[in-house]
């Protein structure tokens, strides 16, 4: 003979639920991590050279204890900073005012023009941190753009509306962030 | 006159309940799913400077953070700025032990995907900031992410 199980009463799920219900609502933290991604070199061993660069292909930036800027030792300023890493890290065949250009093979991209720059980033002591975020915020907007225009060239569309991952690494590799980051000075203070 | 007054009982029939459970399971839901449990107090000031080409951090469980600031509770601590690691101020050489406890704690296979957030105060000296990222370097921890507050891009 088979028995009933008795009728669970389901009246009380509503107060469980509710307890729960505003145990979360009290721990939820909504805020998502943001942030600037950047690769740090490994440490060099003490013996290591200096790898020789060619002069044209570096632009240096120099950022002082005032929170000043310099590029290649002449002033300039923040809002200007993206347009000129901009024209510079862009491909300009045979003119010594601009990097090395060279014709480089790359997968999915075929042969395209490569452009040697090198930003060299140096702050010194004193410089606060705030001036620094918004001149690795700029670097990152300039370097962007030289992808999106390379993505819109070869494929037609911008560089963030890209969805195969073997293209995007493809392009991170044409246009690499070849940010250096000398050191800071012993100047300016703390 | 009154033919075409309502025969019935003039009550509200009650709203039926019986749904409210499945209402509040799915709010419940949204919550548990959303939530990230808090792990440490910060005891340092934290604005952090703001960017716009900033990129949001992934998969949570492989990042350490640390703090760097002014104290909050300057009668106690001072006005200079600290590290935090965990839950506790700490001095420049306790980074590359921080960094080497938070890679035994992953799976071998995730160590070489951590990521330090840095969380520094704006108003903070590069020679503080860089002081811990030669420290990060010694280390091993090259990848970081400089935590900043989303701005919203202007076109130019």
């Amino acid at each position: 003979m088979a028995r009933k199980t008795p009728q669970v009463n389901a009246g009380s799920m509503a107060d469980i639920a509710f307890l729960m219900l505003i145990f979360f609502l009290v721990t939820t933290t909504m805020d998502v991590d943001t942030g600037i991604i950047r690769q740090l070199s490994p440490p060099l061993p003490p013996d290591a050279e200096i790898p020789k660069i060619n002069e044209r292909n570096i632009m240096k930036i120099l950022v002082s204890s005032q929170d000043l800027l310099l590029v290649n030792d002449k002033h300039s300023d923040i809002n200007n900073l993206r347009a000129e890493v901009r024209d510079f890290m862009s491909i300009h065949p045979d003119n010594p005012d601009y990097p090395v250009v060279e014709l480089k093979t790359f997968d999915y991209l075929g042969e395209i023009p490569f452009s040697r720059g090198v930003i060299s980033l140096q702050s010194v002591r004193g410089t606060s941190y705030d001036m620094y975020i918004k001149v690795q915020n700029e670097l990152t907007a300039a370097f962007k753009d030289l992808r999106n225009d390379l993505a819109m060239l070869k494929y037609g569309r911008r560089y963030e509306d890209l969805i195969d991952e073997n293209i995007i690494g493809a392009i991170n590799k044409a246009i690499p962030l070849r940010i250096s980051e000398a050191e800071p000075r012993d100047i300016g203070g703390n | 006159m009154s033919r075409f007054k309502k025969q019935g009982s003039k009550e509200v029939p009650a709203i039926s309940t019986s749904s409210m459970p499945d209402i509040i399971f799915m709010l419940l839901f949204f919550f548990m799913v959303t939530t990230t449990m808090k792990e440490t107090t910060v005891m340092v000031k934290k604005t952090l400077p703001s960017a716009t080409e900033v990129v949001k951090l992934e998969k949570k469980s492989l990042v350490s953070f640390i703090h760097v600031g002014p104290p909050m509770n300057t009668k106690i601590y001072g006005t200079e700025s600290r590290i935090q690691l965990n839950d506790r101020f700490a001095s420049l050489s306790e980074i590359q032990e921080f960094v080497a406890k938070e890679r035994e704690a992953r799976d071998e296979y995730d160590r070489k995907f951590i990521t330090t957030s840095l969380k520094i105060y704006y108003e903070t000296k590069m020679g503080f900031v860089s002081d811990i990222k030669q420290e990060l370097r010694k280390a091993g921890a090259l990848k970081i992410n400089y935590s900043t507050r989303k701005e919203i891009a202007r076109r130019r």
